[in-house]
């Protein structure tokens, strides 16, 4: 393991994209970002810009006009960049699948890293996923 | 004595220059990491969190919108961060070594800690982003409220003893005739100066420039990279040399042990204002420098003119 990758394994960036969620699993995601789990302690920390992040957490399934902002966003990003689709929508479009404004879930659009289901997860479940999306590097 | 070339290269490059203020800049942030999340009831991160975050964004990408001017996107700001190491070298050479100080070396000071911002306002307006032109116009009005006032405020110390303008001056005046801080004059200017470097940090009250909860990151916004490294390296710089500015000016030089503990009080002093107060916008900060600061720091450089 080189050192970019180790430091990149201890200082994650997350930024959050809602794609079309009903809101929950956001919530779930400023849960886990809060002093009772302290994610700080892992070196993650919430940024504001893509070009910043290390890894997107992405929410809901994909809509017909999320899709081509969920696209542009992943290009912003400065690579290496995890992608980790949070929430059954994000995994599987959950309770929208069939949806006339639905394109996919999220890996229909761009390449999905780690896959964290539930509905909405729970923060432990996201803290879980994200370290072992981590920890695959 | 006469500085002579290998040791002026040493000075700047390792010492007290770049790789030791460097350290020791990174390493105050990660105590300004670890208190706040004391005082937010966290466990916070790890002490080497702050290096390991320069040595990714270091390993990252490093992408240049198109539609900006790349050579000023990436020099800017390295012009800030070699403005730091100037300012970090010139104050401790001229500190343990009174000597090599020239007249005029606190205005030089002043002058250098002027280019950080500069470099914040010209990056964030050449990235073509419209939160980075904000925030640079931002940082840009903000600079103009306080550095009037620290500037008055700095100069207090050079008017009360008896126009002292070199660094080295004004420590071996101190060796002689105790702290500054002993006049009313001077603890005046030092709370005006401390509310100012607040201000030149960037931290809350005074991150109007790069609040990201309206503007996203500010004039950062597009930068990646190795770039936004550079950026993150000068501010913890500053955290360390602008402080070190204020030891050396009022609190009698920054050459004995004490100068760890001063530094820390000062250090503290900033985090806990910086955690118990929400941030304020751009016109209250003009407001509050030009107003209750000018005033005060004014007093204090008449109080130093009549020798009190
Ligand atoms: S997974 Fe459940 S909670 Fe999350 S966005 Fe979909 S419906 Fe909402």
């Amino acid at each position: 393991m080189g050192i970019k990758t180790w430091a990149l394994k201890k200082s994650p960036w997350v930024f959050h994209l809602n794609t079309g969620s009903c809101n929950n699993c956001d919530i779930e995601i400023l849960d886990a970002l809060t002093p009772r789990f302290d994610l700080e302690r892992f070196g993650i920390l919430l940024v504001g810009s893509p070009r910043h992040a290390d890894a997107l957490l992405v929410t809901g399934p994909v809509t017909m006009q999320a899709a081509p902002r969920l696209r542009h966003v992943y290009e912003q990003a400065a690579k290496p960049c995890l992608v980790i689709a949070v929430g059954s929508c994000a995994c599987s479009c959950g309770i929208f699948d069939g949806s006339y404004h639905i394109v996919g879930p999220v890996d229909k659009i761009i390449p999905v890293n780690i896959y964290i289901p539930g509905c909405p997860p729970k923060p432990e479940a996201i803290i879980s996923g994200v370290m072992k999306a981590l920890n695959s590097l | 004595m006469s500085v002579t070339l290998p040791w002026d290269i040493f000075f700047i490059i390792i010492f007290p220059g770049f790789l030791f203020t460097a350290a020791v800049g990174l390493f105050s942030t990660w105590v300004d990491r670890k208190v706040s999340a004391r005082i937010q009831w966290r466990v916070g991160p790890p002490w080497y969190q702050p290096f390991v975050d320069i040595i990714k964004l270091l390993g990252k990408e490093n992408i240049v919108p198109t539609g900006t001017g790349m050579t000023g996107y990436l020099v800017f700001p390295i012009i800030g961060f070699i403005a730091v190491v100037l300012v970090s070298t010139i104050l401790w050479v001229t500190n343990w070594f009174p000597e090599a100080t020239f007249v005029g070396d606190i205005i030089v000071v002043i002058y250098l800690l002027y280019l950080p911002a500069i470099g914040i306002i010209a990056g964030g307006s050449a990235s073509g982003n419209p939160m980075g032109s904000i925030g640079a116009s931002r940082e840009m009005k903000l600079m103009l409220a306080y550095e009037l006032v620290f500037l008055v405020a700095i100069f207090t110390p050079v008017v009360a003893s008896g126009g002292t303008l070199s660094l080295g001056g004004l420590v071996g005046y101190q060796a002689a005739n105790g702290w500054m801080l002993g006049n009313a004059s001077c603890i005046v200017a030092f709370i005006v100066s401390l509310v100012c470097i607040q201000a030149k940090l960037g931290l809350v009250p005074f991150d109007i420039a790069e609040a990201e909860t309206e503007i996203i990151a500010g004039p950062y916004t597009e930068y990646s990279g190795a770039a936004l490294a550079v950026f993150k390296l000068t501010k913890a710089m500053l955290l360390f040399v602008l402080p070190i500015l204020l030891i050396a000016v009022f609190m009698g030089g920054a050459w004995s042990p004490w100068t760890i503990l001063e530094y820390l009080l000062i250090l503290v002093f900033i985090i806990l204002v910086k955690n118990t107060n929400p941030r304020i916008r751009v016109d209250q900060a003009i407001r509050f420098f030009w107003v209750p600061c000018l005033i005060l720091s004014v007093i204090g450089i008449i109080l130093a003119a009549v020798g009190l």
